[in-house]
């Protein structure tokens, strides 16, 4: 039997994976942000855990090592009565694509209802996804995308400044090596933000303005009357690659500090997907900053993740009556 | 901007210059007049000086001599820090002045490399203390000249670095190259690159028939074009700055060509030597003739000084690089690269100008005016309100060079015992004389 809410879901989001930001439409999104606002809200009021998916297992199947959103996915699932399976794959066990497809063969017999991927290759959740029956969701392909996190920033923006149309939203750092950053510009694109991306040239990928934002290597400059600071994580390791000379240097340049968000709009919004680096993309005053939403931010994840689960749900089959 | 340490600009002090025949490759003059110099700047200048000092001024009769713009010098090596036994800020500002070369700009490699802010810092203050001419600071564009990692190039620029190269090698590893240029770009640094495969280049002179006679192992200019020709691609990719050092070959300046044919951002320099010696000045295993890149053959030269006399080449550099017995005084194989060449820069180019083979102005123009344009700074140049760096001198009177009256530290000459045509007779920097010529060998 299909509930009001699912038809809801089969019709405003008639997805069985999500996989990428690519291709979302403004109602796609939309939809999802106002079910996570009545989920962020339901939480806020302390509300007792809902039973949409009771019933229903959900693997958290990791292959690259995350704290924060493997975490939020498990407690996305547990608010909303999943069983969750969360697997650790050490990527050193697991680096093929034919044993990546075993993988999903393995677990696909085991009959989850759905299963959350982060893996280090662009792509494999994809190729995952077509060899199982169930519901899978991307946390994450290598430089690829990570559809929640631009959806629980979109949120974030929206319940801070009322919508995300008309803003101008500059993406700040490592904007070659980011997945966050390819799901953010494909999210705002579709909601009708204007995009900035600020990077060093190092730091871009190669036609960065196909991309869907306008190209600053100037921070200063890029930064001029903009309502939403999006920072990104640089690792230590594109220092010793040669991407940028030191974090110092980077931080001088591309770190997000008072001076240089003196030229964003009074009330500019600052965002960070975590974890921060403080000192290297941004300083400690700013991260503090009440402008700054960072924690919001890891709030409105899992009131994301319960709207994509829940959202996606409707596709899956309906119970048999038990014998 | 980047905020040069500048030495303080003499107030007060009033010199002008009579009966000259000034000669500004900027602005296409040559022509008999006279010059003003007020505070350190070049107060007024024109026909109309030529024989009226106005009152209260030091007056210099040039007795029509040419009055130039102060030679700049892209390239030149000194001992400080770490070799000062070869070279320092001060003696080779005293070679500069006595060269009539009022700007040098200074190599980073020295020991430690010149990578960081605060070696950058250094050199500025002991310059500014010790130095009689402009000194300018080339940075380190990877961290030990070693080619692996970038330096900081943003604060690097900031703190004064005018411009940034990996000294006597070249970045081998593609990829660094990439990301330095795609990186300078965004802070329009200028990335000087010295054009040599390493591995294409283990030769101690240049390949071909004298090498093959004096038992010497040969390095192929292909060496040079190779690396060179990488590089252009590199340019072409990430539309960064890009000045080849010094070429030395036809294939070289092919390939400098075609880039700016293409409108990419390349310019190309040449050192003296390689205007005027060739291969086969080496003779008997003359190691102050072992310079990099290496002598080439004489149609090499002769397609250098074209290039010259075209506007093809941009700069002539001395490519001044102090050597001492410990290091010339071996078997040429086992000798180290490098000859002095400040104090003979404009007597060694005039020949070019002597054998009607380069314009007068052409030859300044690459030493001047170009320079200037290439670094971004505002001297190299006769007009009004610009700093008055100067170069009196007699192209015609003929002297011979005496290695053992060199100011530079090191005597490393190629040009010991040459006969020279033209002698600096005065130098001027910030409208201090720094130079005079006495009439007489100093001894």
């Amino acid at each position: 039997m299909t509930s009001k809410s699912n038809s809801n879901a089969l019709n405003n989001f008639p997805r069985r994976h999500l996989l990428t930001c690519e291709g979302l439409s403004a109602n796609e999104i939309n939809f999802l942000l106002d079910l996570a606002d009545k989920a962020a809200d339901h939480i806020r009021r302390n509300g007792k855990k809902r039973d949409v998916l009771a019933g229903r297992t959900l693997i958290n199947l990791f292959f690259e090592s995350s704290t924060r959103t493997q975490a939020s996915f498990e407690m996305a699932g547990k608010r909303l009565s999943a069983d969750v399976m969360n697997m650790n794959v050490a990527t050193s066990s697991v680096n093929k694509g034919e044993t990546l497809i075993d993988t999903a063969v393995t677990l696909n017999a085991m009959r989850p209802d759905m299963i959350v991927v982060r893996h280090h290759a662009a792509g494999a959740v994809e190729l995952l996804s077509q060899k199982v029956d169930c519901s899978v969701i991307n946390a994450g392909d290598g430089a690829h995308q990570h559809p929640t996190q631009a959806l629980l920033d979109a949120l974030t923006i929206r319940r801070a400044k009322g919508r995300v149309a008309g803003l101008t939203v500059a993406i700040c750092g490592d904007i070659l090596h980011s997945r966050v950053a390819r799901s953010n510009i494909n999210v705002l694109n579709a909601l009708g933000a204007r995009v900035r991306l600020i990077a060093p040239s190092t730091l871009l990928p190669s036609s960065p303005d196909r991309l869907g934002g306008e190209v600053f290597t100037d921070m200063w400059k890029g930064l001029e009357g903009v309502d939403v600071v999006m920072m990104l994580r640089l690792q230590r390791e594109r220092m010793e690659a040669s991407y940028v000379p030191s974090s110092r240097e980077f931080f001088h340049f591309f770190g997000l500090d008072q001076e240089k968000l003196a030229r964003a709009k009074p009330d500019a919004l600052v965002m960070h997907p975590g974890p921060m680096n403080r000192g290297v993309e941004i300083a400690s005053t700013v991260a503090d900053d009440t402008r700054s939403v960072i924690r919001e931010q890891v709030e409105m994840g899992v009131a994301v993740r319960m709207a994509v689960l829940e959202a996606l749900s409707a596709h899956l089959p309906s119970f048999e009556d038990a014998a | 901007m980047s905020k040069v340490i500048e030495k303080p600009k003499r107030v007060g002090k009033a010199t002008v210059f009579i009966n000259a025949r000034l000669v500004d490759p900027a602005s296409n003059r040559d022509e008999p007049g006279g010059l003003l110099v007020k505070d350190g700047l070049i107060a007024d200048l024109g026909s109309h000086l030529r024989r009226n000092a106005p009152e209260g001024t030091t007056v210099v009769d040039c007795k029509g001599h040419i009055l130039s713009p102060g030679l700049i010098d892209v390239q030149v090596f000194t001992g400080e820090p770490g070799y000062e036994h070869r070279e320092t800020l001060k003696t080779a500002s005293h070679a500069a002045a006595a060269g009539g070369v009022t700007t040098i700009v200074v190599m980073p490699d020295t020991n430690p490399v010149i990578d960081q802010v605060s070696l950058v810092d250094f050199i500025q203050r002991r310059a500014r203390d010790n130095a009689l001419v402009h000194v300018h600071t080339m940075a380190a564009i990877t961290k030990g000249l070693k080619g692996e990692e970038m330096t900081e190039i943003g604060l690097l620029k900031r703190a004064g670095a005018i411009a940034f190269s990996n000294g006597k090698s070249s970045i081998v590893n593609t990829r660094v190259m990439r990301n330095v240029l795609s990186y300078a770009k965004d802070f329009n640094a200028l990335v000087v690159h010295h054009t040599e495969d390493p591995y294409l280049s283990s030769g101690s002179m240049n390949s071909g028939e004298v090498a093959s006679r004096l038992g010497l192992s040969g390095t192929s200019k292909i060496a040079e074009t190779i690396m060179l020709e990488r590089d252009v691609r590199l340019v072409e990719m990430t539309g960064g700055r890009y000045h080849a050092a010094t070429i030395s070959c036809r294939e070289s300046l092919d390939v400098v060509k075609a880039a700016k044919e293409k409108k990419l951002p390349v310019t190309c320099g040449v050192s003296i030597n390689h205007l005027t010696l060739n291969e086969n000045d080496i003779g008997p295993y003359r190691t102050f003739f072992k310079v990099r890149p290496p002598l080439r053959r004489e149609e090499d030269r002769m397609a250098m000084v074209q290039a010259l006399a075209n506007g093809d080449i941009d700069v002539i550099v001395s490519s001044h690089d102090p050597q001492d017995a410990d290091t010339k005084r071996r078997p040429f194989a086992e000798a180290a690269d490098g000859a002095v060449g400040l104090e003979t820069l404009l007597a060694a180019a005039l020949r070019l100008v002597h054998s009607g083979d380069v314009t007068l102005t052409a030859m300044l123009r690459s030493l001047t005016i170009n320079p200037a344009r290439l670094l971004g700074l505002h001297s190299g140049r006769l007009a009004k309100g610009a700093i008055a760096d100067l170069l009196l001198f007699d192209p015609g009177e003929p002297w011979v060079v005496n290695k053992d009256l060199l100011r530079s530290r090191s005597k490393n000459t190629p040009f010991d015992e040459a006969k020279m045509q033209g002698r600096v007779l005065r130098t001027m920097v910030a409208g201090e004389t720094v130079y005079e010529y006495a009439g007489v060998e100093r001894t």
